[in-house]
């Protein structure tokens, strides 16, 4: 099956953009440069040979032995992890930045939840010279504290938000606001696979090289290909990376797991693709957290970089086709995998990637033991240690 | 012609801009944004921008976004809003374009949207994240239901931009001044008005000027080039610090009145 693109910058009914005039004309020059830089083999040795040397691509892939035991089916690790910076995240940067250089643009800006799409970015501005703004939710300055001294240690100015939710959403939002003010100077480095087309085209296609290693290190280690491939769902960047290597392979279900807060009858939870509604948020269409009337509903996650009520509008399309599927699990869960592939694995997970790992069980039963699943390990977890022992604590 | 036209052709024949004035709709409360615009009107100006209310206007600066906050605390939604024009249609013949983003449009359902602003005496839309190519869904009823669409052009708008919006607006064209959000300083109000007088001229349609336009100095130097003039964030900060629903009808009253006079054209 090919990838479902009738026209560009949709995925079916999904996608487009919904933004200011003003931004109209930058998108369109973002569009002609990703696609010049894609014709310039120039272009993509310099990106391939940064990934490498510098990320320490490619990644391992690796069989989780005693996670294996305690689920059933084989699991594999695409060890994003291991990238510079500790995240997916960094993929996306350095290719976004070169190709910013590459437009001539003279300053970066970016929003950010976790904090490891800002400190992924003003990593990427360190190495190639150029000033970096990142906008970060006033309630993620508090909770993801390490990633903020990072930022500012790696030059970057962080500008705390304090308006709505304070957090991913209203971070965005103010990026946008900046974009609009200062777009013929500025590069707005999106960290996700949602925005305005061609944002969910070009961050899907720099997180690719994920799938793309993960596939071949799986016929080369395992033999075969996995028979489910899965990945925690923020906006929706390291599932969109890791599926796009599978998404032909009728064979591999891909699965998507979002997060449930405290339960998605609670209302609580930042789980739009289970429990949201299509609507427009950021550029794009999609699925989305909203009131009966249109007004978007704050997101709630123990994990920053999942509470956002938006998603990218490549899985809503895939939602709707049936060629994902996608499930959520609540904080209290995402935090017991935590701790299980702490103790199993010996990997301190992020708190995001730590729902793709809740969602194993249910994952085990559908394809049962005798099987292989690859997860995506998004990211170290680092910087959740602050958040974690305090939720620890609380319930002990 | 609709009344949106009519307003500018009358302003036009009488050698002044057309003075627009926006009201974020339900700030403090629906009551007394129906009081507002009648004030606004009757102070002098011609066209009324009702605001809708959405929860991340991210083309708005601090502002606009407090006023939207407080109208959606007061519990504010687009059905009460056609309630309010209804009430206002009422009161005064004034033209209404509904202001806002795509988001509370599209979950009221584009054509149930169009098919009752034509029935409570709204005249039109302006949707600001809603850019020419992705706009048929609500254009295309509300052109055939007899409201404008009114689309708009950045600084950043090259030529076929510019031809395409043309193309899509059934009245006005709205021309943003500057690169920015709402309220913003405009850097160089004088040179931005003069190209949007140039474009006006070619074009063949009215333009009115907008962002960044706060004082009658700033409505008089737009006056000189265009049809229309646009002023927004300097009625919703003096609505947001009037200590009551009196004073801010009339400190509103005061500031359009003012406004009106710095339309003229001498
Ligand atoms: C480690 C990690 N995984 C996942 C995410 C969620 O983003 P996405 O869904 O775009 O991969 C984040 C975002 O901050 C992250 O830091």
């Amino acid at each position: 099956m090919q990838t479902p693109e009738p026209a560009p910058g949709r995925y079916g009914p999904y996608g487009g953009r919904y933004v200011a005039e003003t931004l109209m004309p930058a998108l369109d020059e973002l569009t002609r440069a990703y696609e010049e830089s894609q014709r310039d083999p120039a272009f993509q040795a310099e990106l391939d040979s940064l990934l490498h040397h510098y990320a320490g691509r490619p990644t391992p892939t690796y069989f989780a032995s005693r996670l294996t035991e305690e689920v059933g089916p084989r699991i594999w690790l695409k060890r994003e992890d291991l990238c510079h910076t500790g995240a997916h995240k960094v993929n996306n940067t350095i290719g976004q930045i070169l190709l910013a250089k590459r437009m001539g643009k003279t300053r970066i800006i970016a929003e950010t939840g976790a904090g490891q799409h800002g400190v992924a970015t003003a990593t990427s501005c360190a190495l190639m010279g150029l000033p970096c703004e990142v906008y970060m939710g006033a309630e993620d300055v508090r909770r993801q504290a390490p990633n903020v001294r990072r930022m500012e240690l790696l030059g970057a100015e962080v500008h705390s938000v304090k308006s709505g939710s304070a957090t991913l959403k209203d971070a965005m939002n103010e990026a946008l606001r900046d974009w609009v003010t200062n777009v013929r100077t500025t590069h707005y480095c999106v960290g996700s696979v949602a925005g305005p087309h061609p944002y969910p085209l070009i961050v899907r296609d720099f997180q690719a090289v994920i799938g793309k290693e993960a596939r071949a290190q799986m016929i080369e280690q395992a033999g075969k290909l996995p028979d489910a491939v899965v990945a925690c769902v923020g906006g929706g960047s390291n599932a969109m990376g890791i599926f796009a290597g599978f998404i032909d392979d009728e064979s591999v279900r891909l699965i998507g797991v979002e997060a449930a807060g405290d339960g998605i009858a609670t209302g609580r939870h930042a789980a739009p693709l289970c429990a949201g509604g299509v609507g427009v948020l950021h550029g794009a269409k999609s699925y989305v957290l909203q009131t009966a009337d249109g007004q978007i509903v704050e997101a709630h996650s123990i994990s920053a970089g999942l509470d956002y009520p938006g998603v990218g509008p490549e899985h809503a399309w895939l939602k709707d086709i049936g060629r994902a599927t996608y499930g959520a699990v609540t904080d209290a869960q995402a935090l017991d995998a935590f701790q299980q592939l702490c103790r199993t694995e010996g990997i301190i997970p992020a708190l995001e990637t730590s729902h793709a790992f809740a969602y194993l069980p249910t994952v085990a039963k559908e394809v049962g033991d005798d099987a292989d699943i690859l997860v995506c390990l998004s990211g170290r977890g680092d910087k959740d240690l602050d958040t974690v022992l305090a939720q620890l604590k609380s319930r002990s | 012609m609709g009344r949106i036209a009519d307003a500018f052709a009358k302003a036009k024949k009488e050698n002044r801009a057309a003075l627009v004035i926006y009201v974020c709709a339900g700030d403090p409360d629906l009551r007394t944004t129906e009081d507002l615009v009648v004030a606004a009107a009757e102070s002098g100006a011609d066209v009324i921008e009702l605001g809708v209310p959405f929860s991340d206007p991210t083309a708005d600066g601090p502002a606009i976004q407090r006023a939207s906050e407080r109208s959606l605390a007061a519990g504010t939604t687009l059905a009460k809003v056609l309630d309010t024009i209804g009430a206002i249609r009422r009161r005064t013949n004034v033209p209404i374009l509904l202001f806002g983003y795509y988001n509370p449009i599209l979950s009221y359902g584009e054509q149930k949207l169009v098919e009752e602003t034509a029935a409570r005496g709204a005249d039109g839309f302006l949707v600001v994240d809603l850019p020419p190519e992705e706009s048929d869904g609500l254009r295309l009823p509300a052109i055939e239901k007899g409201l404008d669409f009114v689309p708009l052009i950045a600084p950043t708008s090259d030529r076929d931009r510019v031809t395409e919006a043309a193309a899509a607006a059934t009245s006005f064209l709205y021309y943003v001044s500057m690169t920015g959000v709402t309220g913003s300083k405009a850097t160089d109000l004088a040179s931005a008005s003069e190209r949007a007088g140039a474009l006006q001229r070619e074009l063949n349609r009215p333009i009115a000027i907008g962002f960044g336009v706060k004082t009658k100095e700033d409505v008089t130097t737009v006056a000189r080039h265009v049809d229309g003039v646009v002023v927004g964030s300097a009625v919703v900060r003096v609505i947001e610090e009037a200590e009551s629903s009196a004073a801010a009808l009339s400190a509103v009253r005061t500031l359009v009145a003012e406004l009106a006079a710095g339309a003229r054209r001498q």
